[in-house]
């Protein structure tokens, strides 16, 4: 069995080989870098002693947990180290604070969180922030911290650009398709359409794109992220039927992160960072920057 | 168990859409294969080659990948394909465009393996019925239909068995493209709650099980009823 | 029975009969390939566009070795680990005690009723997802199970199928049971099973790409993430069916050509389906 194995190997080395050299013209690919955030190394050094963030930036390294596969929130193509996307960008913010360098794969290392795995990966300390389109919730915050929100969004539904649906309330009745185990498929039954699902938001855009189902619906944020990808054949419509809070995850057991999560965050509010982050990521659909949302407070502690 | 029995009604409308799925293409397949077994042993050379071509192709693809093209691919190439106009409700059930491409996937799936049970079956037939056939001036079809495939179902219903029992657990991979079957509902309810897992688990695979062994036992009743008969 | 017994040599009438049946079918076939093609052009999709990250060097590359080989790795060991778990329970369902030979049997026969994707996401969430690279543990664990379970009763059949005689004559010059297991019977029965060792990478393999359910990495996930970059969901379909429709052929011509260096036998492998349909 060793033998079809090296077999494989040797195969698939050869192939690869002898493909790139035939087929030289192919040059796919993108440079979409996303905002250039250099390493803040002033702020490193005002860290308190003692905490957290002192202990990441004395070892100089990170790992953020983020989605790869949610365009214009958190996206990871093949080829690329560094994902793109809203979240990435407000972790490129954070990270620049503990002086580290965003573009640096071996200071910042990106995992991929999926819905299911992103409490156990905080709880683990395989990750040490989650920034993953992850809604503040009363439930997550017994098992996890989560400060912030840097983004307020609603669910609401995407359509294809020449659909006359106005609302939920034009589809009752109807399959509207979502991420299967997720809240926004309750809220799709509780609006009185019928939820479908897949396991990520791709296969979604997809069948409203060939017409399977006439709508998908979760966080508005997220559908911007498609509607941008997808100009001119697809729309986000609807009021928000929901009000979802997008925030840091952190560990439970360094409370003192949620403070200096705050302090950056309101800085980036106030220079203008967060507000240029937007606009190079979801902005790029049309949709207006929004006024930096408030944020919670920390628990005392 | 909490888990499992506060959401009994999922846990049977789950199962409910599996043994749906089952049993759909479970009939369609058998049909379609019985049609690419008769082909496949056919006096025209292009239909046996080409049964050939597509056996061979089906059974070396993995059913994930056939699920992807006709979920992703046929809609792109075809408008209609997207199965839009299936709209079937019974009871609390809802049998639209995702169980529509399911049961295409499954049935063109399973009827390549199909094929190949009722050839094995064609081929344990004894020559001299077909012999026999051919001398009362019975025609290629009529050899087929009246003399060997009857046979040669019967010799085939063990491998038949397998098959089907194949496509019983393969309805599994529906989950991964929109229908609400058990291996779905145990995701999402292990989602909800997580501490219980293992119950969850025990719970949908003893579902599967009985699911399976009940096959099994009609199987082996027509198996045994049949080989009487013969 | 040979195919050739099921009708007559053709007459005229027959071959006139044939060549239109030939003629319709070529007809159809081709009408069915052309719409295809035509479909694809139609929508769009044979524009180079859609294809040129298949030939780009750096997707290639990522491709074949994130993806390819990933996807080989966890077949690979599936199956060794699979190997290793039919003959723990395979020689378990032969033992003369019956507190080895039930617990085995119900193991064997839970493994094979239950799906592979049940067991992948079952294992993926008790690995904890703490664990480095659960996913990809997932799949070969849930995957040995099943190939395992099946191999398990290969080799059942494989050791029952060594003539008796063989099993006498061990006795007969003084072998006590585990002798006569390990050094008589395993080596010929494992010899029968080559093949159906290899069929079973078959069905491995093309389970590895249920992963996709799981977050699993491999081929399904590396050419996942290039539909999304490229918008090329179609021409992505198309690759990985047609990879591992290569891959698959290659293992299959491999196992013919080992059956026919190293084991005579023709006759293949007797295993009761589930159940225990086959009362003969």
């Amino acid at each position: 069995m060793r033998f079809i194995r090296s077999k494989g190997a040797v195969a698939a080395f050869g192939l690869a080989l002898s493909l790139s050299t035939l087929a030289g013209c192919g040059d796919a690919g993108s440079d979409d870098e996303g905002r250039d955030v250099k390493a803040d190394t002033d702020a490193a050094e005002s860290l308190p002693d003692g905490s957290r963030m002192k202990e990441i930036a004395d070892a100089g390294k990170i790992k953020v947990g983020v989605k790869f596969d949610q365009p214009g929130l958190g996206f990871k193509t093949a080829t690329d180290d560094i994902p793109t996307g809203f979240d990435v960008e407000v972790a490129k913010i954070l990270v620049s604070k503990l002086g580290l360098d965003p573009s640096d794969p071996s200071q910042v290392q990106w995992e991929e969180t999926v819905s299911d795995n992103r409490e156990p990966f905080l709880q683990n300390g395989k990750v040490d922030l989650v920034l993953a389109s992850y809604s503040i919730t009363d439930d997550r915050q017994k098992v996890v911290g989560q400060t912030g929100p840097y983004m307020i969004t609603g669910q609401q539904l995407l359509v294809k650009s020449d659909a006359d649906v106005e609302s939920i309330d034009d589809l009752k009745g109807k399959e509207i398709c979502s991420v299967t185990g997720s809240t926004s498929i309750d809220r799709i039954n509780e609006q009185g359409a019928k939820g479908v699902g897949f396991d990520s938001y791709s296969e979604c855009v997809q069948k409203v794109l060939d017409g399977t189902v006439e709508a998908m619906s979760t966080d508005g944020a997220i559908l911007m992220g498609y509607a941008a990808e997808n100009e001119g054949e697809l729309k986000v419509v609807g009021d928000e039927f929901s009000e979802e809070n997008i925030g840091v995850g952190y560990s439970k057991k360094e409370p003192e992160m949620c403070q200096w999560i705050n302090d950056t965050l309101t800085e980036a509010f106030d220079d203008g960072s967060w507000a240029e982050a937007f606009e190079v990521t979801l902005g790029k659909s049309g949709s207006e920057t929004p006024d930096p949302p408030e944020l919670n407070d920390c628990p005392s502690s | 168990m909490d888990a499992v029995l506060d959401n009994l009604d999922l846990y049977f409308k789950a199962f409910g859409y599996t043994v749906a799925l089952f049993l759909v293409s479970g009939v369609t397949s058998m049909i379609l294969g019985t049609l690419l077994a008769a082909f496949r042993v056919g006096p025209v050379p292009v239909l046996r080659w080409a049964t050939s071509v597509y056996v061979t192709l089906v059974r070396n693809t993995p059913l994930v990948i056939v699920f992807a093209a006709f979920s992703f691919m046929a809609p792109m190439l075809w408008g209609p394909l997207n199965f839009r106009w299936l709209s079937v409700h019974i009871g609390g059930f809802d049998f639209t465009a995702f169980f529509a491409a399911a049961v295409v996937s499954l049935s063109l799936y399973t009827s390549s393996f199909v094929c190949e049970a009722l050839r094995s079956g064609v081929n344990a037939v004894s020559v001299g019925q077909a012999e026999a056939a051919r001398a009362i001036g019975l025609p290629f079809s009529g050899v087929m239909s009246q003399v060997v495939l009857p046979q040669a179902f019967r010799a085939s219903v063990p491998p038949l068995a397998s098959v089907q029992i194949a496509l019983i657990k393969n309805t599994s991979v529906a989950a991964v493209f929109g229908v609400a079957e058990a291996t779905s509902q145990m995701r999402s309810i292990t989602n909800d709650f997580s501490s219980q897992r293992t119950e969850i688990f025990i719970a949908f695979a003893i579902g599967y099980v009985v699911i399976v062994e009940v096959f099994s036992f009609f199987a082996a009743r027509l198996e045994s009823h049949w080989r009487v008969a013969r | 029975m040979s195919t050739t017994v099921l009708y007559e040599a053709a007459g005229p009438k027959a071959r006139l009969r044939q060549r239109i049946y030939t003629a319709v079918s070529v007809v159809a076939l081709l009408a069915i390939v052309v719409w295809f093609f035509w479909r694809l052009n139609e929508s769009n999709q044979l524009s180079y566009d859609k294809w040129e990250a298949f030939v780009t060097p750096d997707y290639l590359r990522v491709i074949l070795v994130d993806g390819l080989l990933r996807t080989l790795q966890m077949a690979f060991f599936a199956i060794i680990f699979a190997v290793l778990f039919g003959v723990f329970f395979g020689i378990g369902k032969l033992s003369d005690h019956a507190w080895v030979r039930w617990p085995s049997w119900l193991v064997v026969e839970l493994f094979r009723a239950i799906p592979v994707l049940l067991l992948m996401v079952f294992t993926w969430y008790t690995l904890g997802i703490k664990a480095e690279n659960s996913a990809f543990w997932a799949v070969i664990i849930a995957l040995t199970l099943y190939n395992g379970a099946v191999l398990a009763e290969v080799l059942r059949a494989g050791i029952l199928a060594v003539p008796n005689g063989q099993r006498e004559a061990g006795y007969a010059i003084g072998m006590r049971k585990t002798q006569v297991m390990s050094i008589v019977l395993l080596p010929q029965a494992v010899k029968i099973m080559i093949p159906a060792i290899i069929s079973q990478c078959v069905v491995a393999l093309k389970d590895t790409a249920l992963g996709i359910y799981v977050v699993a990495p491999g081929l399904t996930y590396v050419v996942k993430q290039v539909y999304l970059e490229f918008h090329n969901r179609v021409p992505a379909i198309l690759v990985v069916g047609a990879l591992y429709v290569l891959v698959n052929l290659l293992l299959t011509a491999l196992a013919s050509w080992l059956q026919k260096r190293y084991v005579r036998e023709k006759k293949p492998l007797d295993t009761p389906p589930l159940g225990d349909v086959q009362r003969r």
